[in-house]
């Protein structure tokens, strides 16, 4: 599914990304582990083509095709969702209708009909009672006023409608008190299928209680410098990044 | 300096120019060497639709500076005015109007300004409001690039009146709504929007200034707009609030978006305060899209020019929100969404 080779990239003059190589098969969930500053947010920016994160070298493909060589929308229409660490706020434009343009944008890039007002709305009813969220939060402009926990909530809401089929958490669970925490895992589990993968990236171990991975690596100095099982999240909580952190 | 007898006497030493405080970002004697010939008369039949058309209303023309010098609305009475101010050709032309609106009345006036060629026009209105009185006045100007147009609005409000206004212009070669609103407090409230859009070379000045003569006076006002390319627009608010004139309630907000280098804001807002007790408010922002919001709207699917469409229409639609003519606001709002999607 996701294939980066040799991933090299930089932020200014600063080069964040050194060589790094990741392979997630469909249906898994891979979790990134790693030290502040190591460049786990630089890759969820790089993968999905944030303007000034220039790659100098390596490749990432989803399914085969080139990411590097799409725009950020049109990596949305192949399937790519990122869930913000900091999500923005959009003033004026009511969540629902963001949403819904979001996702008919997408359906035309592949070339698929609109999904019709009732039918979204229906979806949407029945994603947020999921979530346990106010419709009516639906009906405001997106994110604006929201608390740090509603705005998780409302990028799962939207990851869930968006229905992607790679999906990329920057530190989901940051924000979140433990029964946010426990909803919105839930929320994401819900999503887990054999033809979708997901990159959870988190600095604590915490959420991958939550949020089983197949297979955990750690990220120092913009190198995946360690692969393992779940068992590796438990070792890192332990004895923490010390270690790797002196071998980048 | 005065425009209406630059105008009449054809005399350019006149016009209004950069020296006059007031007219410093809108120069016209610097901009026109002489004044055109007078406007010839135009036929009805040149005159083609008009933007509000379809909506009720009793329908007023002043073509090429020839149309009806007053408008009456009597005490109690509700009407719908459609106005339009059309000019074609490269003449120049001046008119006067007044409007008065008695005790208790309303007035919905559904104001145009079209075509404008490339000649010179001046539309002055004089306005007054008898107590408990209301107008809404709902202003679409859609001028040709080589226009260039001033519109006035003198308005006398008695105790207890309202007047709203929204304009809403995408500007000419130089352009300019003026608005003088003597305010005398007792329960009378003044709304004065306004939004652009503006691209090309076009110019449009957004120029009020409201005087609160007596106690207890609200007067709110939100302007907005869009410059692209080598646009340029100006604001300029004034909000006075005399002595006497206590408890006064003043809110003023300008917004503006610069979507290319080369496009220019001239902003003034200005709040002048010798009462007691008042409550007054502005705020001024020019800016460019938010970069981050709209990486945030592309990672969600949105191409870049549908983000930026809906983000600038989402910041203008603001305005048209405090519109209350709901079927003549969705005619602002098509227009409004058409000239961001020529724009964006």
């Amino acid at each position: 599914m996701l294939n980066l080779r040799d991933l090299h990239a930089r932020v200014g003059d600063r080069e964040i990304l050194r060589g790094l190589s990741l392979e997630v098969p469909a249906g898994e969930v891979h979790a990134i582990m790693g030290p502040n500053g190591a460049g786990k947010s630089t890759l969820s920016y790089v993968l999905t083509g944030r303007p000034g994160y220039d790659v100098t070298a390596g490749s990432a493909e989803l399914d085969g095709v080139d990411l590097l060589g799409l725009e950020a929308d049109e990596r949305a229409a192949r399937g790519l969702f990122l869930s913000f660490q900091y999500p923005l706020e959009i003033p004026g434009v009511p969540a629902l209708t963001f949403i819904r343009s979001a996702l008919n944008a997408q359906r035309k890039a592949r070339g698929e009909p609109e999904v019709s007002a009732p039918e979204f709305l229906k979806r949407a009813r029945s994603f947020a009672a999921e979530l346990k969220m106010d419709f009516d939060m639906l009906k405001r402009p997106l994110n604006v006023g929201f608390s740090g926990g509603e705005k998780k909530r409302m990028e799962i809401l939207q990851m869930a409608l968006l229905s992607p089929r790679f999906m990329i958490l920057d530190e989901t669970d940051s924000g979140l008190d433990i029964d946010a925490l426990r909803i919105v895992s839930e929320g994401v589990n819900a999503l887990r299928a054999p033809e979708r993968s997901m990159l959870v990236i988190t600095h604590y171990q915490r959420l991958l209680d939550y949020i089983r991975p197949d297979r955990v690596h750690v990220l120092a100095a913009g190198r995946i410098v360690a692969s393992g099982g779940p068992e590796l999240a438990l070792e890192l909580e332990r004895d923490g990044y010390d270690k790797y952190a002196r071998a980048a | 300096m005065n425009l209406e007898e630059a105008i009449r006497l054809r005399d350019p030493a006149r016009l209004p120019s950069r020296r006059d405080e007031d007219w410093r970002w809108t120069d016209l004697r610097g901009l026109l060497r002489a004044i055109p010939e007078p406007s010839r008369p135009l036929e009805p039949g040149d005159i083609g639709p008009g933007p509000f058309d379809g909506l009720p209303g009793d329908g007023v023309s002043i073509a090429n500076g020839s149309g009806p010098e007053e408008i009456r609305v009597a005490g109690g009475e509700v009407r719908t005015v459609i106005l339009r101010h059309v000019s074609r050709g490269d003449g120049a032309h001046a008119s006067r109007l007044r409007i008065e609106v008695g005790p208790a009345a309303r007035l919905t006036l559904l104001e145009s300004h079209e075509g404008g060629g490339s000649g010179l026009s001046l539309l002055g209105i004089d306005m007054r409001l008898g107590t408990g009185a209301a107008c809404e006045r709902l202003v679409l100007s859609d001028l040709d690039a080589e226009a260039v147009a001033v519109v006035e609005l003198e308005a006398e409000l008695e105790p207890g009146a309202r007047l709203g206004q929204t304009v809403l212009t995408s500007g000419a070669r130089r352009q300019r709504f003026e608005t003088r609103v003597r305010h005398p407090g007792q329960g009378a409230e003044v709304r004065l929007d306004g939004a652009y859009v503006l691209r090309e070379r076009r110019h449009a000045d957004l120029t009020s200034s409201v005087r609160h003569e007596g106690p207890d006076g609200r007067t709110d006002q939100l302007a907005r707009g869009m410059v692209d390319d080598q646009a340029r627009a100006v604001f300029q608010g004034r909000i006075t609030v005399l002595e006497g004139a206590d408890g006064a309630d003043a809110r003023m907000a300008h917004n503006a978006l610069i979507l290319s280098d080369r496009a220019e804001v001239d902003a003034r807002p200005e709040l002048e305060i010798f009462a007691d007790d008042v409550a007054c408010a502005h705020g001024a922002t020019v800016g460019a899209l938010d970069e981050e919001v709209l990486f945030y709207m592309r990672q969600r699917g949105l191409p870049e020019r549908e983000a930026r469409t809906l983000l600038v229409t989402s910041f203008l639609g603001g305005v048209i929100d405090r519109v209350e003519a709901p079927a003549a606001a969705d005619r602002l709002r098509s227009w409004l969404l058409a000239q961001i999607g020529a724009a964006s």
